[in-house]
């Protein structure tokens, strides 16, 4: 920061304090803020049906989303290769890279590195499933790169049962436990990208993903 | 932007005759209110989530300095860099600045109603640098030379043939009809751009103190591929927005999606960290949040205080029946409805908004929608009264009210001067007992009879009742 930089962050501080009529805070009044910031008190959650695999696919549904059943996860391959053959997409898929160890056929071209242009179709895992709003969160990172969720127009995500949490906190709690803190971006994704700029209809796919598919294993 | 709040008037006069926009008004608040009802009527949670939200805002407005501290601690822990402004003119120099260094020519933009409060984008095309609005709301109106109308929808006032024309018009294609082959154009046009663009700018609906991380909520995506596409990404956000936790978060997110569209979550919730990490196969280069006060700080130690908790939901837009009559526009700046007229004139001076407090009829139903129960009403008085003290209202006004407030103030005065204006009125009502015309009365009289009163007051009548 700048000498005018460092001028106008003082002065901001300033007239913060000034409004709130008192000095910066002493120690022990900061010592609490501090904790608050570490833990929040609870607040209140709304009440969720105890089922949460049924309560996360009915809100991903409800929002456009598609669900299919995956009975063991080597079975990925054949599903995405009929998905492609029934969509009229080219063999061609930016592959999360914990997931390239299966077996793919040879007429799917694979790649693990940031979604580009010509990509259409993206396969990933995705770490959680929040049933609240039926929503899939991804971390990025070498196995998951952000494009991923975004460039291609269909993304097929392959979601454990296990990992479905029931509400947002529950998420935030599992990301404070992973190694290495905050990954750049955490993105919630709550079906397939949609717009009601146009005279309040809605319409899917506007600049994410149109379609959005969710393969649920064990 | 330029404030035009002081032509409120006849902008409210020819919004009120231009038939598409009162069209697309009708629309979009059945939309919007019917939409937010329903999501609301499915959490029994609501009105508690109200109250955490509004207790959460508070205790962080009352400590807000030591918040700001640590969130910026936090970002630069995570290898970003937080810069302060002041008011506007520092905010645009701060982001030309990062845009020079990273010498971008093509600049993508987010929805960022901060970003619209600097008047960022003339600042940037005016260095010579293409800037795209690629929110299909603000990028209509990009095309069409506009300001939004609606913090939420800023093209809401446009119907859909009038985009249809702008379409056809700058991308030099045959026109598309309907809303698919409209979004389906737009889609593919903007794509170029992200995959063009050097800057990535957003706006935050959150900033959050534990993790240093910046949050923001769309429903299109175009944030999240302005952000990761670019090689610097730059987040704009006002002071006030901080939290300090994720939880803190979750409640505001449970109340945002559900008073601006009316749905359980909007579809993309992104938490930004720092910058593209070691190993990272995508995400921008650099990472900077430009914090801007412009009068927030002051607006901290006043009566307005409670007006920084605001989320920028629209709500209050949506429910308001003179922004449902007149629209976005006819306000004159950046924020629009309820919100925007207590604002406007905070920041940017009492006089040059002088219409806005008052253009409010005080019906309450802004504040009882809003998700942090913000007393928009008392708020749009109290604005009144420091114009009246600052003796801002037309000379005429100031004096007709002192001579009432001493009538008022005197009951014998008052009554003889009821008892005359009854009088007279019923006179002038004749035998069909209704008024046609009447001096200083014509914007009443103009378009509908005043009915006249009987020639007696109630005081009048109500002694001869008892008695009979």
């Amino acid at each position: 920061m700048n000498g005018s930089g460092r001028d106008a962050r003082d002065a901001i501080f300033e007239n913060i304090r000034s409004s709130l009529r008192r000095d910066a805070l002493d120690t022990v009044a900061a010592a609490a803020l501090d904790l608050r910031i570490a833990h929040a008190p609870r607040h209140t959650r709304p009440a969720l049906r105890d089922d949460l695999v049924t309560q996360l696919v009915e809100k991903f549904q409800a929002r456009g989303g598609s669900v299919a059943s995956l009975a063991r996860l080597d079975e990925l391959p054949a599903m995405v290769s009929s998905y492609l053959a029934e969509n009229d997409l080219p063999g061609r898929i930016a592959l999360a890279e914990p997931l390239s160890g299966l077996a793919w056929p040879a007429h799917i071209e694979r790649r693990s590195d940031a979604a580009g242009r010509g990509d259409l179709v993206a396969v990933s895992v995705c770490i959680m499933g929040i049933a609240e709003t039926g929503s899939l969160l991804f971390c990025s990172g070498p196995d998951s790169p952000t494009t991923h969720n975004f460039v291609p127009d269909h993304h097929i995500v392959v979601l454990r049962r296990g990992d479905i949490v029931r509400h947002l906190e529950d998420a935030w709690a599992q990301l404070r436990q992973r190694d290495g803190g905050m990954p750049r971006a955490v993105n919630i994704v709550s079906g397939p990208s949609r717009t009601g700029d146009i005279e309040q209809t809605i319409q899917l796919g506007a600049h994410g993903p149109r379609r959005v598919h969710v393969l649920m294993c064990d | 932007m330029r404030m035009e709040s002081a032509r409120f008037k006849q902008a409210s006069v020819v919004a009120l005759h231009d038939m598409n926009l009162r069209t697309a008004l009708a629309r979009s608040r059945d939309g919007f209110i019917g939409g937010r009802q329903r999501a609301i009527d499915q959490v029994p949670e609501f009105e508690q989530l109200r109250e955490d939200a509004k207790r959460i805002k508070d205790h962080v407005l009352e400590n807000l300095d030591h918040y700001l501290m640590r969130y910026e601690e936090a970002v630069t822990a995570s290898g970003g860099h937080v810069h302060f402004a002041r008011d506007a003119d520092e905010a645009r120099a701060i982001v030309l600045d990062i845009c020079r260094q990273a010498n971008a020519k093509t600049i993508t933009k987010g929805k960022s109603m901060v970003s619209e409060e600097i008047g960022l984008n003339d600042a940037l095309t005016g260095a010579g640098m293409e800037v795209v609005e690629t929110d299909l709301g603000e990028y209509i109106i990009q095309l069409a030379g506009e300001t939004p109308s609606h913090i939420v929808g800023p093209a809401l006032h446009k119907t859909r043939e009038q985009v249809t024309e702008l379409f056809a018009a700058h991308h030099r294609l045959p026109p598309k009809e309907t809303v698919a082959t409209l979004v389906a154009e737009a889609r593919s046009t903007l794509r170029d751009k992200f995959f063009r663009a050097d800057v990535g700018i957003t706006g935050a609906n959150f900033l959050i103190a534990e993790t240093g991380s910046s949050l923001i909520v769309t429903n299109e995506g175009n944030g999240d591929l302005t952000q990761t596409l670019s090689r610097v990404h730059i987040v704009t956000s006002g002071v006030e927005r901080v939290l300090p936790n994720l939880d803190d978060v979750a409640v505001f997110l449970r109340l945002l999606a559900r008073s601006a569209t009316g749905q359980d979550t909007e579809t993309y919730t992104t938490l930004s960290t720092g910058p593209r990490h070691v190993g990272d196969p995508d995400g921008p280069e650099a990472y900077h949040v430009v914090l801007v006060d412009n009068g927030r700080s002051k607006m901290l130690g006043g009566e307005f205080r409670d007006m920084l908790r605001c989320i920028r939901c629209g709500a209050c837009l949506n429910h308001c029946p003179v922004y449902g009559s007149i629209g976005g526009h006819a306000y004159g700046w950046v924020y629009p409805g309820p919100m925007g007229s207590v604002l406007t004139p905070l920041m940017q001076g009492l006089d040059g908004a002088y219409d806005l407090p008052n253009a409010c009829t005080l019906n309450g139903r802004c504040q009882s929608v809003c998700p942090v129960k913000i007393p928009l009403p008392q708020m749009l008085r109290e604005l009144r009264h420091m114009q009246h003290r600052a003796r801002l209202a037309p000379v005429a006004q100031h004096y007709a009210l002192a001579i009432w407030r001493y009538v008022a103030a005197h009951p014998k005065l008052y009554h003889f001067g009821n008892a005359c204006a009854a009088r007279v009125l019923a006179l002038l009502g004749g035998r069909r007992k209704r008024i046609g015309t009447l001096p200083f009365a014509r914007s009443w009289t103009s378009v509908r009879d005043l009915p006249a009163p009987q020639g007696r007051t109630f005081m009048e009548q109500w002694p001869r009742r008892e008695k009979s």
